[in-house]
């Protein structure tokens, strides 16, 4: 049994840890949460400079060919200081877009710049309130051109390109779409986690090119969710794991009735089921980067398994930490608010709790089918 | 990453199924016995060929193995249906206490016959004002030449009425504060006045009994510790009670319930195609799933020979309540049938209705949430202790309910 990250593995999550704790401490979140920028840039910029952008695009296409434990590692450890970057975007969806069906050419052309940040892709999949299916998309691709309206797309008002989904003769297909062109008009929505930018971009017949065969469009995406599902739940699993200790830390420090109130068992119970939510999802998330790492059939319930678990356990860290500082944790001064926020936002992204639930049931019905 | 056995590893697995393979007990070979005789018989099995107990040492009955060793026996043995042990307080729990505390003539002395299931242990650590709060416990123990004097009660002893020895704590010095006062001994359970009672359990099981002392006599000698030491002894034992008691493992799981959703209809259709049913069963899988993952983890640290970090824990707090949650919704989706517990009419011949009874005891055998949570919070999160009002005033001055 080696059920574990290797000695290098855990060398990269040290060197991360440091990393980030000087580079991106709660004011950084902060600081993109309070002002105007989309993201931090001058973080970005140091992140793609530790090569974390070109983790596991291969070498000949300028990428350090490195596997999904790494990648892993590094998303728990922007998961775990709540990165206000477009990393998922651009990384767990864009890239794995493209590396998944991409051609020569199309590898050739975006890989590299994804690998060396010079641009930031994203996926363009929500049209509206509820879950889409393929019944319902109205975007639509028809000989190079693509029209439509997208929202919200995460990070759309950032990236360069989009990977969209959209209807065709054919039936669904991924198309990439270059952002900056005439037929792309983006604006900026408000959201719940104003330290992840999001934008509504409206298409009027720009020239899009088909990523993958048309008519696989919704396949390709369901195959895309499962492997992005595990990175998330990675960034997820760090992000609960951050609540948990600034409740813990508050409730060392902070007495009532004469008391640091880290001695009542409401509190301690409270922190002791987080933990345990938290072991769980960390349990079913080795699961799923062994999954995704070895290419296994068992990625859909892996993926389906780490998700659920990682929902729950962020949004119950981040809501009872909260709850644990009382009345402080309201507050804007404290920092309680942006586990909160992300853990929402990383949870209905890609797809929320109960269609991951279904995921995992129909999953386990196939397996045990076959 | 991956599942697989080191050489070392897959080679010793290799020797254990064959070992298995040619000695599990055949029904022929248990018949006419009752379940004491077949795990006796099991035992004796083992041990004569050197698999008993194997993390201990050669001289007290094992084999000198290593932790992951006895993973991958336990892993191959669960495979075989074996008769049911009656030995894992003895060995889990009582014998790491004695190899800690006792001398090593006594451990030569005792270690082989429990090794090799000649003679049965138990423990008698809870009392009726001394669950949760097991230091608040009263049998009293007073000293008189070499020997020690006992009286009082002691509950919640599993297989006293079998056991040819067990472990106690007794209160030395109720003068002395709570946890100062105790001592701990190991005695003969055929010693003249100890008279035990079995305790019907709301599952109709009688698995555990009340052990009444009046005067009975332990040999000074036979005290694990210093006098006022029993606390810390104690400890030992409870390390290995919360080590062995895993949860997950026997009654129902996710296998069970899932098939039991696709056989009985909910409306107009199978259980398994409502979405409430599948969402429930899922939340169910992820922590089946993530409890399993989790013990491969701490395996692994085991394999490297590691020491598994506090992530174990978890194990009985999780395991417990989820049999007791899904017990109840298979027995909600047998509708009006799920009040039936009877062998032969109802479904897997009773295991859902079975559990649904067994599993409040689970949750509090060995340690309630509560206490565990408790754990949990103080010994892997770090966090304080509750504040005790029982704490530096005499034992005898400590409010009861009864004072």
């Amino acid at each position: 049994m080696n059920f574990e990250f290797s000695d290098e593995q855990n060398m990269l999550r040290e060197q991360a840890q440091s990393f980030l704790k000087a580079e991106c401490p709660p004011q950084a979140v902060r600081t993109v949460l309070d002002g105007d920028a989309a993201f931090d840039q001058r973080l970005w910029q140091k992140v793609v400079d530790m090569g974390w952008t070109a983790t596991v695009i291969p070498e000949e296409y300028d990428g350090l060919g490195l596997s999904y434990l790494e990648l892993s590692v590094i998303a728990e450890e922007l998961g775990r200081c709540l990165a206000p970057l477009p990393f998922s975007s651009s990384v767990y969806l864009a890239t794995e877009a493209i590396l998944a069906a991409g051609t020569d050419a199309q590898k050739a052309a975006w890989l590299p710049k994804l690998a060396s940040g010079a641009v930031i892709g994203c996926l363009a999949d929500s049209e509206a309130n509820g879950h889409l299916t393929a019944a319902k998309l109205t975007t639509r691709y028809a000989q190079g051109a693509i029209t439509g309206v997208k929202l919200p797309v995460a990070d759309g008002d950032v990236a360069d390109f989009a990977v969209v989904v959209a209807t065709s003769d054919a039936g669904p297909v991924l198309a990439l779409v270059d952002l900056n062109q005439p037929g792309c008009q983006r604006q900026v929505v408000t959201t719940l986690d104003p330290s992840r930018s999001h934008a509504s971009i409206t298409f009027e017949g720009a020239s899009a090119e088909l990523l993958g065969e048309a008519g696989t469009g919704w396949i390709q995406l369901q195959q895309l969710y499962n492997r992005a599902a595990v990175l998330f739940a990675w960034e997820q699993v760090g992000g609960a794991d951050t609540a948990l200790n600034m409740a813990k830390e508050y409730a060392l420090g902070r007495f009532a009735f004469g008391r640091p109130i880290a001695t009542y068992q409401a509190i301690k119970h409270k922190l002791a089921a987080a933990y345990v939510k938290n072991t769980l999802a960390r349990g079913n998330c080795y699961f799923g980067a062994w999954a995704l790492s070895t290419n296994s059939s068992e990625l859909p319930v892996a993926a389906a398994s780490a998700r659920v678990a990682a929902i729950q356990a962020y949004y119950y860290a981040a809501k009872e930490n909260i709850q644990t500082h009382g009345g402080m944790g309201f507050t804007w001064e404290f920092d309680c608010q942006f586990p909160y926020r992300r853990s929402k936002l990383l949870s209905v992204n890609i797809g929320s709790e109960a269609i991951w639930q279904e995921k995992l049931i129909s999953a386990i019905e196939a397996q045990r089918a076959a | 990453m991956d599942f697989n056995d080191t050489p070392q590893e897959a080679a010793f697995r290799a020797e254990v199924q064959n070992w298995l393979t040619a000695n599990v007990p055949t029904e022929a070979e248990l018949a006419d016995m009752d379940y004491i005789g077949r795990a006796k018989l099991w035992q004796k099995k083992k041990h004569d060929a050197g698999w008993a107990c194997i993390r201990w040492p050669k001289a007290h009955g094992g084999r000198d193995a290593s932790a992951i060793e006895q993973v991958i026996f336990n892993q191959e043995e669960s495979k075989f249906d074996t008769p049911a042990g009656i030995f894992a307080i003895g060995q889990g729990m009582c014998a790491p206490t004695m190899m800690t505390w006792a001398t090593e003539e006594q451990n030569q002395r005792f270690m082989p016959p429990l090794a090799s299931g000649e003679e049965v242990w138990c423990q008698l650590f809870s009392e009726p004002a001394g669950g949760s709060d097991l230091a608040a416990l009263r049998t009293k123990g007073v000293k008189d030449g070499d020997d020690w004097i006992v009286n009082g009660q002691k509950i919640w002893t599993s297989g006293a009425h079998y056991s040819d020895f067990g472990v106690l704590v007794l209160r030395t010095d109720p003068e002395a504060p709570k946890h100062q006062g105790l001592t701990y001994f190991f005695l003969d359970m055929k010693s003249p006045g100890i008279e035990i009672k079995p305790i019907r359990q709301i599952s109709g099981g009688a698995n555990f009994n009340e052990v009444y002392f009046t005067d009975v006599r332990i040999p000074d000698a036979q005290r694990l510790g210093n006098v006022g030491q029993g606390w810390q002894v104690a400890l030992t034992t409870l390390m290995n009670e919360r080590a062995s008691i895993g949860g997950g493992g026997g009654g129902v799981n996710f296998d069970s319930v899932f098939e039991l959703a696709q056989s009985v209809d909910f409306g107009e259709r199978p259980a398994i195609e409502d979405p409430s049913v599948r969402r429930k069963l899922a939340d169910w899988y992820v922590q089946e799933a993530g409890l399993k993952f989790t013990g491969y983890r701490s395996m692994t640290a085991l394999s490297k020979g590691e020491i598994p970090g506090p992530e174990n824990s978890i194990g009985k707090l999780v395991g417990a309540p989820k049999q007791q949650d899904m017990a109840s919704f298979a027995l909600d989706l047998l509708e009006q049938a799920g009040v039936i517990w009877d062998e032969k009419l109802s479904e897997r011949a009773g295991l859902f209705q079975a559990t649904y009874m067994a599993s409040p005891g689970l949750r509090i055998a060995g340690g309630t949430d509560e206490i565990m949570a408790n754990i949990i919070a103080e010994r892997v999160l770090g966090m304080p202790q509750d504040i005790r009002v029982d704490k530096g005033i005499p034992f005898s001055e400590v409010p009861t309910a009864s004072s």
